[in-house]
């Protein structure tokens, strides 16, 4: 059975397409990431299935439930933990939990209960009458998730949750993730952190400018980036310069050329002997190569594959390599 | 349908309370609570300029009168008769008109008082003598009391002259005041007790604060949870949307109540302010006071998607009303053109009618008009505000 069901999602703001044609299902129990940079269209389709924004064009179904017909049943189905903390900081833990469980219509002793069982399970039993205001952002997010399972919804919807978090929560919180899957509660995920997507999800949507450019398992994703003609590739140039990235990125067999640290070239290729007519272009141009390896590829590559741009997040304010020239980021890396 | 009113109305109030509780939570904002109806209190009650506020006014005194009756005056005006304020004036002593006229440029004074060198020598020659006041227009407030304050002195200090005069000249006469004076005019006001400037005040900051927490309260506490990110906590849950905003206009409406309450105690305690009419009324006119307000209220909350842009709208908004609705200057002191807008401001209405109530103990049949048009007021803006709230919140 399918819990979320999305087709030709679309939202426009003014003339800006915010989300494009988004269409996608997420079975029962299932963990779902949604993959993208910063500004890729993920928190607005994740706000339209909340029924917090409506829909420029499509539509999508919730627990079964269509989100323009039906918004009160999708509401009733659907816990949000989004990017902004929903929690009053003035309130304590017990306080929100009550506040938002009884605007849920749940009856007092199921309150009562689900306090007592998700302050356990979230190790935060001894904080539950302390102003949540006084609690660091991890304790937050932990009574954050609680209220947003307190009415036992079918799908948890969880916006960048480790977002700003210590490793060690950030761990807790995976694990977390993990074990209410078992429990048959579907996930819907968004991250830009490519491990978290990678470790948690059952199935991964790559999201690039308002659209889904791929849709599969993690491993089958991986898969696509290398098998048969296709490969990974990191090469490490003594002497690498604009002019050798330049024909490089030139070639037939080159998919994808990046010049990921210093002096040091992740190439996608594709086609029969495409190893030896890289090597051989660079030695051309009087390029000494240092090494050569094959690269297991991970999502940033798969990212890669299918933008041709590097996945990085817009707001640690690193940018995609080629948009700075060769000269500059060489003076300023001193290694 | 029952059900759904029901859970609607429970839903309204668990958020109203919220709302108090986060807001009584709040030290700051607590004590800002308690402290802006004093604040408004002591800035509108003291430093609005009024005829008992003049104090220690510099007054230059030029005396070139060659007789004793110039110094005669001057000593009255130092040291008034009983009955006038004792440290109204603080004399200084100059040579010439033109020092004097230097004096005020450079505003060490704020006027001065000329008395020429003729002045004894026409008196006693049965001639009419002149004393020059001159004023500074600069400020025109500060001239204008003090020319009256010189005025009231000098007129008594004449009457008194005039009197001695009489009773040397028509010897046998029994009241030489009657002669001077014919009669007097004696004002009788309808307000048992010595009403002060406090009771013109109360009533509009009490209106005042009521339309602060009703339209500043709820915008900016709906574009905060907003900037927070728990207003989509809310919207996300399965409640109605009239809800929330009935909820937060519960909430900012006790609050209004509580200030306009706290500003109404300070009154009587502090500043000896009566209260004169109903005390059942005067609560019903404060609820219906924030009633007026709200819709205005959501509107705003629903138009400004930032609490900054919603303070804006909000100064904009409230600064005409504050100025043009009587709450401290009498409408009837304005230009024709302002006087009618002042007729299509809510606050005009609550001010006039909690000063009725408050300062003339009038009962509700006389004050019908402010009531419908203050149930009117609330009506069609929260007809509009609604929908609008609605819409805004699932864009």
């Amino acid at each position: 059975m399918n819990m979320i069901e999305v087709e030709n999602l679309t939202k426009r703001f003014g003339s800006f397409t915010a989300v494009d044609h988004v269409s996608f299902q997420v079975k029962k129990g299932e963990i779902f990431g949604f993959l993208g940079p910063n500004g890729a269209g993920k928190t607005t389709t994740i706000r339209m299935l909340c029924t917090l924004l409506r829909p420029t064009e499509g539509t999508a179904a919730v627990a079964g439930f269509d989100i323009l017909k039906q918004p009160d049943k999708v509401r009733e189905h659907i816990g949000l933990v989004a990017e902004k903390l929903i929690l009053y900081e003035q309130l304590t833990a017990a306080e929100n939990l009550t506040l938002f469980g009884r605007l849920n219509n749940l009856p007092e002793k199921e309150i009562k209960q689900g306090i007592e069982k998700w302050l356990n399970r979230l190790h935060m039993e001894q904080w539950r009458n302390n102003q949540t205001g006084t609690f660091s952002t991890g304790m937050k997010q932990r009574i954050n998730i609680a209220r947003a399972l307190l009415h036992h919804p079918d799908v948890l919807v969880l916006d960048e949750p480790t977002l700003g978090l210590d490793p060690q929560t950030t761990r807790a919180i995976h694990e977390f993730i993990l074990e209410l899957s078992q429990e048959e509660i579907t996930i819907l995920l968004t991250t830009h952190d490519m491990n978290e997507a990678e470790s948690l999800s059952n199935e991964i949507a790559i999201i690039d400018q308002a659209k889904i450019v791929a849709v599969d398992t993690p491993k089958n994703l991986k898969r696509v980036v290398s098998n048969g003609d296709t490969a990974v590739i990191d090469i490490e140039v003594a002497n690498l310069n604009e002019t050798m990235l330049f024909s490089l990125k030139k070639m037939e067999n080159v998919a994808s050329a990046v010049e990921t640290e210093p002096y040091n070239l992740r190439i996608h290729m594709k086609g029969d002997n495409a190893a030896s007519a890289i090597v051989g272009a660079i030695a051309a141009e009087g390029g000494q190569i240092r090494a050569i390896n094959t690269v297991e590829p991970n999502l940033e590559d798969v990212f890669l594959h299918f933008t041709g741009r590097e996945m990085r997040d817009k707001s640690t304010g690193k940018v995609a390599p080629s948009q700075r020239s060769l000269w500059r980021r060489r003076s300023s890396r001193v290694r | 349908m029952f059900q759904r009113i029901k859970k609607a109305i429970i839903h309204s109030y668990r958020l109203g309370v919220k709302d108090l509780i986060v807001f009584a939570r709040d030290r700051l904002r607590l004590i800002t609570f308690v402290i802006m109806p004093i604040f408004l209190m002591i800035m509108t009650g003291y430093v609005f300029p009024n005829q008992n506020a003049l104090k220690n006014a510099p007054l230059g005194v030029v005396n070139l009168d060659q007789g004793t009756l110039g110094a005669q005056i001057i000593s009255a005006v130092d040291r008034p008769a009983s009955g006038q304020n004792a440290t109204l004036l603080k004399l200084t002593y100059l040579g010439s008109e033109t020092e004097a006229e230097k004096e005020i440029k450079d505003q060490m004074i704020n006027g001065a008082i000329v008395i020429p060198a003729d002045f004894s020598a026409k008196i006693e020659t049965g001639q009419q003598a002149t004393v020059t006041s001159i004023t500074d227009q600069s400020n025109p407030q500060i001239s204008l009391l003090m020319s009256e304050a010189l005025n009231r002195l000098m007129s008594a200090i004449s009457t008194q002259m005039a009197t001695e005069k009489v009773q040397t000249l028509v010897p046998g006469v029994a009241d030489p005041s009657a002669v001077v004076d014919p009669f007097v005019v004696q004002t009788v006001g309808i307000i048992p007790g010595n009403p002060n400037y406090f009771e013109f005040m109360a009533p509009g900051i009490m209106a005042m604060v009521i339309m602060m927490a009703a339209m500043i309260g709820l915008a900016g506490s709906v574009s905060r949870e907003r900037e927070l990110g728990t207003l989509d906590g809310i919207l996300s849950a399965p409640i109605s949307r009239l809800s929330i905003i009935v909820g937060k206009s519960f909430a900012q409406g006790v609050r209004g109540l509580l200030q306009a309450a706290l500003t109404l105690i300070l009154a009587i305690l502090l500043f000896g302010v009566v209260v004169h009419g109903n005390f059942g009324l005067l609560i019903l006119l404060l609820i219906l006071t924030v009633f007026s307000f709200i819709g205005i209220g959501i509107m705003i909350s629903a138009i400004a998607s930032e609490q900054e842009t919603a303070m804006t709208i909000m100064m904009t908004v409230m600064f005409p009303m504050m100025f043009l609705s009587g709450a401290f200057f009498p409408i009837q002191q304005m230009p024709t053109a302002l006087q009618w807008i002042s007729k299509i401001i809510p606050l005009t209405y609550s001010v006039e009618a909690l000063r009725k109530c408050i300062v003339l103990g009038t009962g509700i049949s006389g004050m019908l008009t402010e009531v419908w048009v203050m149930l009117a007021f609330g009506v069609v803006f929260m007809a509009i505000a609604i929908p609008v709230f609605g819409r805004v919140t699932t864009r």
